[in-house]
């Protein structure tokens, strides 16, 4: 087994994912890919614990917990709208905090209207780069995942494919945009497709590790019990690898959305990318700042999302 | 006397980076049928894998294992294991992780009841029936091997391996989990082989104890028959002259005679 190379490349993407929330960055670091053993490695790091009081203690103890949870964040947000608010006073272009924020108020009154192909509401471009992202991605996770379980399970499918992910991985999506377009032939199945490519990769990889690592001690188990193969999968080997899996489908998802938003630029349509580049062409610099903030928030939102299913299959530490 | 498990001239040579290590050589010995055998001897000494060897979990570079008068080709549910680390599966329940087995050798021939009634059964041998729906991880580390002594029971294994069952466990749940195993053995009358390295717990439990040498190379030095009534009571027998005549001689094989050289 190639397992030293997969790692080596599995540890690679983390950084890559990394960059899409930086909030979480400390946090990826922390995911299955790295040394540990199998069942104490799934994925359930927690973001900033919430202050939980147990009841009885002292009001004072309580407010205190509540204001280290919470005044740290907001100071931090202040101090970036207070540097963002100098800046914007001495440029003429850059539109300041409370010029953004009115915009805001009237983009987000009607999130859901149609004036023509290129003239929606940012409801509309969100949920189309959503769907967009939904369908690149499951394919992927289709074709990922099950490939993930072969390269795992037979060396010789592992020695032959790694040196193809390998040189294929570290490729930017974008560049396989022009391929997508040959291919299909229309703009809106091309960035689907860019999003199928840079999603599949840490789906294999990490479900191939998760394969290659499932315990000795648990194959020992179906030894010994001389299990069919068809039980062997459905309550040995599925269930130790569904940790990775999710780590991989959490993964392929930072990177999917961080993709999604250059595909549009480029191919234009409808999308939250696309919008972005139509507003600077408009120059509404404050919608850009808006669908900065959009995009941040729903990532984070779908990674939550993710981290929250990853612990709900998390068995607890053996 | 019939032998359930023959093991003849066995010796077991490993592959490794550094070149070829002889773990075992020219192993002999026969286990009978209803007999409890203790393996025991200093680290590194070759009794783990000797009773893999039994479990089938590894096959013998030289000489033939014989069970039941066929050659052991591989593990099976015959040869039922007691891990060390008790290898529950951790998405299971501990009745799922029972059931798991019990289905395994008699979903053949036996009806959905029958299965559920036969874990419950192994469940309740080991006092753990009321943690049935517990999961792996909540409950403690002896409840753990006592879920996985059930697992092995309740296969009904023409003999059953263990390694170094208690070995993670704390000196005062190590006495209870074996006191509960002198009861689930005298219970079943099973044919039981137990790789320890604690001199009472061999004592205690086995009908013989086989000392082996230090590795590498290691093979059986001394077989010592404890000739104790059973079923032992562990207060009667700290003054029992055998017992201590026992204790003596295998402290003395392993801290005289195979005295381990500080590593």
């Amino acid at each position: 087994m190639n397992t030293a190379t997969l790692t080596s490349a599995l540890g690679a993407i983390v950084p890559e994912a990394a960059p899409a929330h930086p909030a979480s960055a400390a946090r990826c670091e922390a995911t299955p890919a790295k040394e540990s053993d199998m069942a104490s490695s799934t994925p359930t790091q927690t973001a900033a614990p919430a202050p939980t009081a147990e009841p009885g203690t002292p009001f004072g103890e309580r407010a205190g917990q509540f204001f280290r949870a919470v005044i740290p964040p907001c100071l931090g947000f202040a101090f970036v709208i207070g540097l963002w608010a100098l800046v914007a006073m001495s440029s003429a272009d850059f539109p300041g905090p409370a010029k953004t924020f009115d915009a805001a108020v009237t983009l987000f009154s009607d999130p859901f209207y149609r004036n023509g192909p290129n003239d929606q509401g940012i409801g509309w471009n969100i949920l189309s780069s959503l769907k967009r992202v939904a369908v690149g991605f499951g394919v992927a996770a289709l074709v990922g995942i099950p490939m993930g379980f072969i390269i795992g399970r037979f060396a010789f499918m592992n020695s032959m494919l790694e040196p193809i992910i390998s040189i294929l991985r570290p490729v930017s999506p974008l560049a396989w945009l022009p391929i997508g377009l040959m291919v299909f032939k229309a703009a809106d199945p091309a960035s689907t497709w860019t999003i199928f490519i840079c999603s599949i990769w840490p789906m294999i990889l990490n479900t191939a590790q998760g394969v290659q690592r499932v315990p000795q001690d648990y194959l020992n188990v179906a030894r010994v019990l001389n299990l069919s193969e068809f039980k062997i999968i459905t309550k040995i080997l599925l269930p130790s690898v569904l940790p990775y899996m999710l780590t991989g489908i959490r993964l392929s998802i930072g990177t999917a959305w961080l993709v999604i938003v250059a595909a549009e630029m480029l191919t234009g349509g409808v999308g939250i990318g696309f919008w972005v580049w139509d507003e600077w062409n408009n120059l509404k610099v404050e919608h850009i700042i808006i669908a900065i903030f959009v995009i941040g928030i729903v990532g984070l939102l779908l990674e939550q999302l993710l981290l929250l299913i990853a612990r709900r299959f998390s068995y607890g530490t053996n | 006397m019939n032998a359930i498990v023959k093991v003849e001239n066995v010796g077991m040579v490993f592959e490794t980076k550094k070149g070829r290590f002889v773990a075992l050589k020219d192993v002999n010995l026969q286990i009978r049928s209803g007999e409890v055998v203790s393996l025991i001897g200093h680290s590194g000494c070759g009794k783990s894998t000797l009773l893999n060897l039994i479990a089938g979990l590894t096959l013998p570079t030289s000489g033939v294992m014989l069970c039941s008068g066929r050659e052991i080709a591989g593990p099976g549910p015959e040869r039922a294991v007691v891990f060390q680390n008790h290898s529950l599966l951790p998405w299971l329940s501990c009745f799922e992780n029972v059931y798991l087995a019990v289905e395994r050798v008699f979903g053949a021939k036996e009806g959905k009841a029958r299965l559920k009634e036969r874990t419950a059964a192994a469940l309740e041998m080991v006092h753990m029936t009321h943690a049935a729906q517990k999961m792996p991880h909540e409950i403690s580390g002896g409840m753990k091997q006592r879920i996985g002594i059930a697992r092995a029971f309740a296969m009904e294994p023409k003999i059953l391996l263990m390694d170094e069952p208690f070995g993670a466990l704390d000196a005062l749940t190590r006495a209870s989990l074996q006191d509960e195993l002198i009861g689930v053995m005298e219970k079943t009358g099973a044919t039981v082989v137990m790789v320890t390295h604690d001199v009472d717990e061999a004592v205690l439990l086995s009908d013989r104890v086989v000392m082996m040498t230090n590795g590498p190379a290691a093979t059986i030095g001394e077989i010592l028959e404890v000739k104790l009534d059973k079923p032992r009571d562990r207060l009667a027998l700290a003054h029992d002259p055998h017992f201590a005549e026992c204790r003596g001689a295998i402290l003395e094989f392993l801290y005289q005679k195979q005295m381990k050289k500080a590593a």
